[in-house]
């Protein structure tokens, strides 16, 4: 292997801080990466030195954050293999590019009777707001049901499609489980029934490379801060066929054409879905983001990622008292787990005193916990500079916390 | 694990493993659910009234450590006391827990529920400690569901 995890390390300047007297342990990767220096810098520049406001000044700061700003959506194009740079819509992050996507393909598309099919295993970003459009257009919510393993039941998901479903709305790969789901395969069974697919990737990209037309995804949404980029940035694809039959889903500035008090007209792509002034800033980041993943190798970084999933599986299935939630043939860098008799509160709680950051709680998604009764798990999540030191120091304190509680 | 002697102390552990009144009263007068939504602990208290007097008090539920050892020791103080008495140790426990009370100066009547003063340097844990006193704060009320949230 090819991977210098050192030398990666050293590119993240939070990885060398320490905390509760302790040096970091960073596992809440699922809930947000953190940020190269690279990032740092240029988004630092952004601020300094390129502050304006983009796309309605003709001087010379508004004109060059324009030019930065639209090289950063160039970028986004190249990452995710877009056809069309302008079908990649800025947003502030995954959550709001699934409420877009929602709100105005249901607008358009979605009437009295029809079905919008969900899975199981989603969190709830991914479930409600396709519940209030479900609800606003009189539709039903569908749910693709899992198996003990936390994988998607695929006989039944095509059973669940028919002339009456609108759109499937899935995770490329399930944050509190680390499940990825044979995405490609879902949206080409889709498509036989003529039905979209909005692909929720929040947790896809910071793990392995992405190509929505080889994937033919229809939506295909992420966030930046997840993707070792900026809170605030995020992209929402869409086919141009959907998204220009699509209504904007907020009003006002940047993102009109012609204006009077009878009548207002709306600007092409990407604009029509971007009004008022943006995280410019982040989205900025962003594309530093991507040309730092650009930067190294990510097909090297996925097999270190893997090789600390095997080695974490490993060492917790160890521990008797431990037990692993989400055990599918194929998954991403991420551990759920509960301990018998120790709440993950207590369990994350005595971590961070250890210096390690880990997730504790239901993940935002509640029907997950209940499907496998529990009120919530530990999550450690990796990501490429996380090291077997790492899981190393988790594993002894995972011990550390069944003695307490003995 | 010096660092966490705060919070886990050996008392809090013991509750959590024993907790005490840890049942149902069938003939309640009063019952409320208390919910922390952040963490899914959720637990019921029950009071049993003699007049102005809490007879009995008990409590069943979920939640982690810190919450079922709070609500177990919640229950041994206020057994036998009066509503405002109850009423006092509600207010003088919250406003330890969230660094309004200095257990070590200023007067109270919170005896071994002093031991709950650590939370304070842990904030996402202070609703775990209050979740059952908000609890029985409602029963008392009359209030049949609080949320932390």
């Amino acid at each position: 292997m090819t991977w210098n995890v050192e030398e990666i390390r050293r590119d993240f300047p939070v990885l060398h801080r320490e905390v509760n007297g302790k040096p970091l342990v960073y596992l809440d990767n699922g809930a947000s990466s953190q940020v190269p220096q690279l990032v740092i810098d240029r988004t630092s520049k952004y601020l300094a030195e390129e502050h304006s406001n983009i796309h309605r000044g003709v001087h010379y700061l508004s004109q060059n954050a324009t030019t930065a700003y639209e090289a950063a959506r160039e970028k986004v194009k190249r990452f995710i293999n877009a056809p069309d740079v302008n079908c990649c819509i800025f947003v502030r992050g995954t959550t709001e590019g699934i409420n877009l996507v929602a709100h105005s393909y249901s607008k358009a598309f979605i009437n009295e009777g029809d079905e919008i099919i969900v899975s199981q295993m989603e969190h709830h970003s991914n479930i409600i707001p396709w519940q209030v459009a479900a609800e606003e257009r009189g539709a039903k919510l569908v749910v693709i049901p899992m198996n003990d393993r936390g994988e998607l039941i695929i006989d039944e998901y095509e059973n669940l499609l028919n002339e009456r479903t609108r759109i499937v709305a899935v995770s490329h790969v399930s944050n509190s489980l680390g499940t990825v789901n044979p995405i490609k395969e879902m949206i080409a069974t889709a498509h036989k029934f003529g039905v979209p697919v909005c692909v929720d990737a929040a947790q896809s990209v910071p793990h392995f490379a992405v190509d929505v037309q080889d994937l033919d995804a229809d939506f295909f949404v992420f966030s930046g801060h997840k993707m070792f980029g900026p809170t605030g940035s995020g992209v929402m694809y869409g086919k141009r066929e959907w998204l220009d039959k699509m209504p904007p889903y907020q009003t006002g500035g940047s993102q009109i054409r012609t204006v009077s008090f009878e009548k207002t007209t709306y600007a092409p792509l990407p604009a029509k879905f971007e009004a008022g002034t943006p995280a410019i800033a982040s989205g900025i980041g962003l594309g530093a983001a991507i040309d730092y993943i650009n930067s190294i190798d990510f097909v090297a970084a996925a097999a270190h990622e893997h090789d600390l999933l095997e080695y974490a599986t490993q060492r917790l299935s160890d521990i008797p008292e431990v037990k692993i939630i989400g055990t599918a043939a194929e998954k991403a860098s991420v551990i759920s787990f509960t301990i018998e008799g120790i709440h993950p509160h207590d369990i994350g709680t005595i971590l961070d005193q250890q210096g390690i950051a880990i997730r504790a709680g239901h993940h935002c998604a509640q029907p997950v916990m209940d499907f496998f009764e529990v009120p919530a798990t530990a999550r450690a999540s990796f990501a490429f500079y996380n090291t077997r030191e790492d899981v190393d120091k988790l594993v002894d304190s995972i011990q550390k916390v069944i003695e307490v509680f003995a | 694990m010096s660092e966490l002697s705060d919070l886990y102390q050996e008392v809090i552990l013991e509750h959590n493993k024993n907790p005490r009144n840890f049942r149902e009263i069938t003939d309640a007068d009063q019952t409320a659910d208390g919910k922390n939504p952040l963490c899914g602990d959720a637990l019921r208290v029950y009071v049993a009234m003699e007049g102005d007097k809490i007879a009995d008090v008990a409590f069943k539920g979920s939640g982690c450590a810190i919450s079922k050892a709070s609500a177990s020791m919640m229950t041994q103080a206020v057994k036998g006391k009066t509503r405002e008495e109850a009423e006092v140790l509600f207010n003088e426990f919250h406003e330890m827990v969230t660094g309004g009370l200095d257990v070590e100066t200023d007067d109270n009547n919170l005896g071994k529920l002093k031991i709950f003063a650590g939370v304070l340097e842990f904030p996402a844990r202070v609703k775990c400690a209050s979740l059952s006193w908000h609890t029985l704060h409602a029963a008392l009320s009359g209030d049949e569901t609080v949320s932390t949230e």
